[in-house]
């Protein structure tokens, strides 16, 4: 009995102490910036960039300019992210028998460390918010590696009520692997195609994205209509 | 395997409604319930008859005759055999009484129902939720009287579809008048 009371007793206590935390999460925090300026926090509010982004700018020697082009095809991250069937082409690449390691090519889990994204299949619209989210975290020079052939023209998914059926109106592709799905060889030819156009300089969608962001935007919001996140995703 | 299903069918229509008794496999019996029975039916298979597993809640929209088929698929492990209880509901204002609290795993069913075909289930958990679809503003997409190739047309940017030739009278125009009657064997 003297144990059961006891137990009861450190409840209702850490429950007191978890609403003082919790009731201290909550209250708006004063934070000084790294230039001095003082902002009043509200934690429960989002904070987003509203800034416009930027197209890049090519460095104006030409030589550096090259050898940064070389470093990027060199290394080109993947962000783990896999859409519709080919998620499961994506996999075996990462094994011996494929092993695109040797090439530079990695996975990674977060958008902010990634600079090539594969759409591996077809977009139902609630994904294609999700990949436009992903897509727009991620750091510039990036690419995508469009494959299948939903992402060209909808594939068998061509009169679906809730897939896309032209990924380029909706996010800007350099690279397309037809198939369907493509066989993990068609990915490596991918990544080699990728990596000749980086080496050109003419893996420039990313810019052509920021360019004509208003086209985008306008595609990507008749599509989804229940649009509630910022116009760029920082 | 069969004697037992028999046995049961006999069992319960003693005390329900039971009609098109289809034998479907030698481990699965399908039956039609009425609506205000179902979920009596549903629950006194499970309490008394040893249908503990529920292993779906599925919907057919038959438009012809104005309503939608609900059918319970319930299974007795002990035994080894499934029932399929069919229900018919009316298409207008379709409603059924929720079975959310027999089996947890129901009300995904339920909310599924209710997003592709409409059918309200009232009391379920989350049921009004959108569960796939987000922001969807047309008739539910699984009924049969929406035009899923309408909708995707108006909806998304098509592909233009490629050109296409007559073979007969494309090779006629590539080809020179005497290559043609060599090809087409005049």
């Amino acid at each position: 009995m003297l144990e059961e009371k006891n137990i009861n007793r450190t409840e209702e206590e850490t429950e007191e102490q978890t609403g003082k935390v919790l009731k201290h999460c909550w209250e708006d925090r004063v934070v000084k910036g790294p230039d001095g300026q003082v902002f009043i926090v509200d934690p429960i509010q989002d904070y987003f960039s509203d800034a416009e982004p930027k197209a890049y700018d090519p460095v104006s020697n030409k030589i550096v300019e090259k050898f940064l082009n070389w470093a990027r095809a060199e290394s080109v991250w993947v962000l783990g992210f896999g859409t519709g069937c080919g998620g499961i082409e994506i996999g075996p690449l990462r094994t011996p028998r494929f092993d695109v390691f040797r090439f530079g090519i990695q996975w990674r889990p977060t958008p902010r460390q990634s600079n090539a994204f594969i759409i591996s299949g077809y977009l139902s619209v609630k994904t294609l918010k999700r990949a436009i989210r992903s897509y727009e975290q991620m750091p510039s020079p990036k690419y995508i590696m469009a494959l299948g052939s939903c992402t060209i023209n909808g594939g068998t998914y061509h009169d679906s009520y809730n897939t896309i059926k032209r990924l380029d109106q909706y996010l800007p592709v350099d690279v397309y692997v037809a198939g369907c799905m493509p066989r993990p060889e068609a990915l490596i030819k991918g990544f080699e195609k990728l990596k000749e156009l980086i080496k050109e300089g003419k893996a420039e969608k990313a810019n052509d994205y920021i360019n004509n962001l208003k086209w985008y935007k306008t595609n990507q919001k008749r599509v989804i209509k229940d649009w509630n996140m910022p116009d760029y995703n920082w | 395997m069969l004697e037992m299903m028999n046995e049961l069918i006999n069992r319960l229509s003693k005390s329900f409604e039971l009609s098109d008794v289809v034998y479907q496999r030698d481990n699965l019996v399908f039956v039609t319930a009425k609506k205000e029975n179902t979920i009596s039916l549903v629950t006194h298979l499970r309490d008394y008859e040893d249908f503990v597993h529920f292993v779906l809640l599925s919907c057919a929209d038959w438009i012809e005759d104005g309503v939608f088929q609900l059918t319970y698929i319930l299974n007795n492990p002990a035994e080894k055999y499934d029932i399929a209880v069919r229900c018919m509901i009316d298409r207008e204002n379709a409603t059924m009484t929720s079975v959310h609290h027999l089996w947890k795993q129901v009300a995904t069913y339920q909310r599924e129902l209710k997003e592709m075909f409409g059918i309200d289930f009232p009391g379920s958990p989350r049921v009004d939720e959108p569960f796939i679809l987000e922001g969807w503003d047309d008739i539910p997409p699984m009924r049969r009287d929406f035009d899923t190739i309408k909708y995707a047309a108006e909806t998304y940017e098509q592909m233009p579809r490629p050109e296409t030739h007559d073979p007969a009278e494309h090779m006629k125009e590539k080809l020179h008048p005497d290559e043609w009657e060599e090809y087409s064997g005049d």
